[in-house]
């Protein structure tokens, strides 16, 4: 299962390198990562989306945590949380797909950031699963670039429970 | 005070009562050598860098102190890093100073410059490279702080040269806080009280402890939870010393090369107690099938350990001596339990699988045999020696037939396997403890992974004594290879091993040759009471076999050579 983790670590040389070198030493899974300064020029902050059961995720949990450089980690998976995603994509859009990807584009509320005569540049936010349900409209019209943030996600303050 | 780098890594180590190191100088530590002589701290100089970190490991795990060793920058720094990962994996709290290229240079594929602080993240607890000589002092102080404290384990610190040269005002921080690393010490009451129940509830239970409870310096609280309520107690390779092994309790070793008694014990269990051990494949075997009927707790200090390999029902992080505390109040609360008569069958039936099973091998025979002579160590040193190992069939056997009576007497690679530990780890141990006779159980193959440290025992008159199983063969390798490989001894015959009592003399120390049987006792006399450096070739059953085995990835009820 795909989970997203919250990694408060302090800000020095060699931490990315640190949380990197796990993962890939104890052959743990990185979907996406993001890292960012925080308010605090002390600490930065990285999200990180991983796949894996139960115990995997408790043993990323564990073994990040055991790393002396960080701070805090929050699995967000298990909190009601707000994810968000940010992709640039170049799409294929001759004059006779143009109006049909501008319309796709207006329903998922994509931004259009460049234009030329032969294609469109799509800025286009949301969560894991609407990027997903974009790319897989968006494909046919033939994706001639295309690059992605990552996940960022924050904790919702209200956690609603299940009624 | 202004003081340099190199004075301040001096007033740091005393601070932390360091008063000895290993080393081996460079051109990047060379001020700091220029410096050494004036502060009162033995410095040993080693023949090779690897010999300088498992030299402050032997001296580390035997005195329970932090080991310190000090190298130059590029080889000199990576030659430590077999050393650095042994000691991780065994959790030892070493603290390594490297030299490194001055700032400007760094990352200008400088003259002896490798990126040491890169190459050992993943065996270090923790590492640092220092830029700025305001830092130097915290860092040192932190450095000292992590390794000994939580699960032990080697910290580096990378020193650049111009760092070490620069001055600054120097204060020693008192005290010290990361926010980032708070080792939790105390058991929860909640999770002991459930332990206790769960023994008490249990009709075959088993203690399975490991160098975690060296490590806590609780084989005292070990023993007096075993004895108040009758339980069986096997131990890992690194918790070999942690439970009297001449107690009626004692099961032996368990795992791959461990008794009969012991795998059966942990196989047939209904609840198996772990005290600061880890689980780890040569201990499980095939892991589905470890302790597969067993409730399980758990007490160990990284949190990390619990629920990696097997899934526990009792997790309790802990420090092992505070666990083992709380959990006696504990058991004292739960039950007026008559221990000794509830676990008295399953006590019994142990007792009748030992004395059915012993640890043993075929005595008769043209040629000397290396279990032979581990139990003629024993006798002879009256079990009183600290043993350290090589790694292979010596290092079984040094398992297997000395009995361990006290914490940190058994020196050895447990979880890295590191071939050639055992020589320098000694040198290390002796100069810890210089009146007690500390022994290197060797093979001819591990032997010569280090035994330019030959010169370091002479040079010192570090008494230390090399026992070489020579059996002409890389011994362990040769073993699966007759048993699993059908005897193509590939690349495993020794057939030109140098004559060791030469080369023992050569470098101006002590050397015996014994082949015969009734040479053994003698001459192994001989050089105990020697008062140098001795290696004693003892020529061996070339094909002997370790036994009992537990072929990898079998379950511990399929033990061959019983």
């Amino acid at each position: 299962m795909r989970h997203v983790l919250s990694v408060l670590v302090e800000n020095e040389p060699g931490v990315l390198s640190r949380v990197v070198g796990l993962f890939s030493g104890r052959g743990f899974n990185i979907e996406s990562l993001n890292v960012g300064p925080t308010l605090d020029p002390a600490v930065s902050h990285m999200t990180i989306c991983t796949s894996g059961d139960q115990q995997i995720i408790e043993q990323i949990t564990k073994q990040l945590l055991k790393l002396v450089t960080v701070i805090k980690v929050v699995d967000l998976t298990e909190e009601q949380a707000v994810e968000r995603e940010m992709v640039l994509m170049k799409v294929g859009a001759e004059d006779s797909k143009r109006a049909e990807v501008l319309r796709v584009a207006d329903i998922f509320r994509c931004k259009v950031v460049d234009v030329s005569p032969d294609d469109l540049m799509l800025e286009i936010t949301g969560d894991y699963n609407k990027i997903r349900a974009v790319v897989a409209l968006l494909q046919r019209f033939g994706v001639k670039e295309f690059v992605r943030t990552g996940t960022v996600a924050m904790r919702r303050s209200m956690q609603l429970g299940e009624r | 005070m202004m003081l340099t780098g190199a004075q301040i890594l001096m007033e740091c180590l005393k601070k932390e009562g360091v008063d000895l190191i290993f080393g081996f100088p460079g051109g990047a530590v060379i001020d700091i050598y220029d410096e050494l002589p004036k502060h009162p701290i033995r410095h040993i100089l080693v023949r090779h860098e690897q010999a300088a970190i498992h030299a402050a490991d032997g001296y580390a795990r035997a005195s329970g102190k932090v080991g310190v060793c000090l190298v130059t920058s590029g080889p000199g720094a990576t030659n430590t890093v077999t050393g650095i990962a042994t000691a991780y994996m065994d959790s030892i709290p070493l603290v390594i100073f490297t030299g490194q290229v001055p700032t400007h240079l760094i990352g200008n594929d400088a003259f002896q410059e490798a990126d040491i602080v890169g190459i050992t993240r993943p065996c270090t607890k923790h590492n640092y490279l220092v830029k700025n000589i305001a830092d130097l002092a915290e860092t040192i102080k932190q450095a000292f702080y992590i390794a000994r404290t939580g699960r032990p384990g080697p910290v580096l610190i990378d020193l650049p040269k111009d760092v070490v040269n620069a001055t600054t005002e120097f204060s020693y921080p008192e005290s010290i806080s990361i926010r980032s690393y708070n080792p939790n010490y105390s058991p929860n009451r909640k999770q002991l009280r459930k332990a206790a129940e769960l023994l008490a509830q249990s009709s075959r239970p088993v203690i399975y402890a490991g160098g975690g409870v060296v490590s806590s310096n609780s084989a005292q609280e070990l023993t007096s939870l075993a004895e108040q309520c009758s339980l069986p107690v096997t131990t890992t390779l690194m918790g070999l010393g942690a439970f009297p092994g001449d107690h009626s309790l004692w099961l032996g070793m368990l795992g791959m090369h461990g008794t009969y008694t012991a795998n059966m014990a942990v196989n047939n269990c209904d609840l198996l107690l772990s005290i600061g051990a880890r689980f780890d494949d040569r201990v499980t075997g095939r892991i589905s099938s470890f302790a597969s009927g067993a409730k399980i707790i758990h007490i160990d200090i990284d949190p990390t350990s619990i629920s990696k390999n097997v899934v526990v029902d009792v997790p309790i992080v802990a420090d092992c001596k505070l666990a083992l505390v709380g959990l006696l109040e504990e058991l004292g609360k739960v039950s007026d339990v008559d221990w000794a008569t509830r676990f008295a069958p399953w006590n019994e039936s142990l007792v009748e699988m030992r004395s059915t099973y012993p640890l043993t091998y075929a005595k008769e025979g043209e040629w000397i045999k290396p279990q032979s002579v581990v139990e003629k160590v024993f006798a002879l040193s009256d079990g009183q020696a600290i043993v350290s190992t090589e790694v292979g069939q010596n290092q079984m056997w040094a398992a297997q037939f000395f009995t361990y009576r006290h914490p940190r007497t058994l020196l050895t690679s447990g979880g890295l396997g590191t071939m050639g530990y055992g020589f320098p780890a000694a040198i290390g141990a002796q100069l810890a403890f210089p009146d007690k006779l500390v022994v290197d159980i060797a093979g001819d193959g591990s032997i010569q992974m280090n035994i330019q440290e030959l010169a370091t025992a002479v040079s010192y008159q570090i008494p230390v004594k090399i026992i070489i199983l020579n059996n002409g063969f890389l011994g362990m390798v040769r073993q699966w290879q007759e048993l699993f490989y059908k005897k193509n001894y590939c690349a495993t015959c020794l057939h030109t091993n140098p004559d060791f009592v030469a080369l023992a003399k050569a470098y101006g120390a002590e050397g015996f040759l014994i082949e015969k049987h009734e040479d053994l006792e003698p001459t192994l006399r001989a050089a105990f009471a020697h008062p140098g450096p001795v290696i004693v070739d003892v020529r061996v059953e070339p094909e002997e076999n370790v036994a009992p085995m537990v072929p990898a990835g079998a379950a511990l009820s399929e033990m061959l050579l019983v």
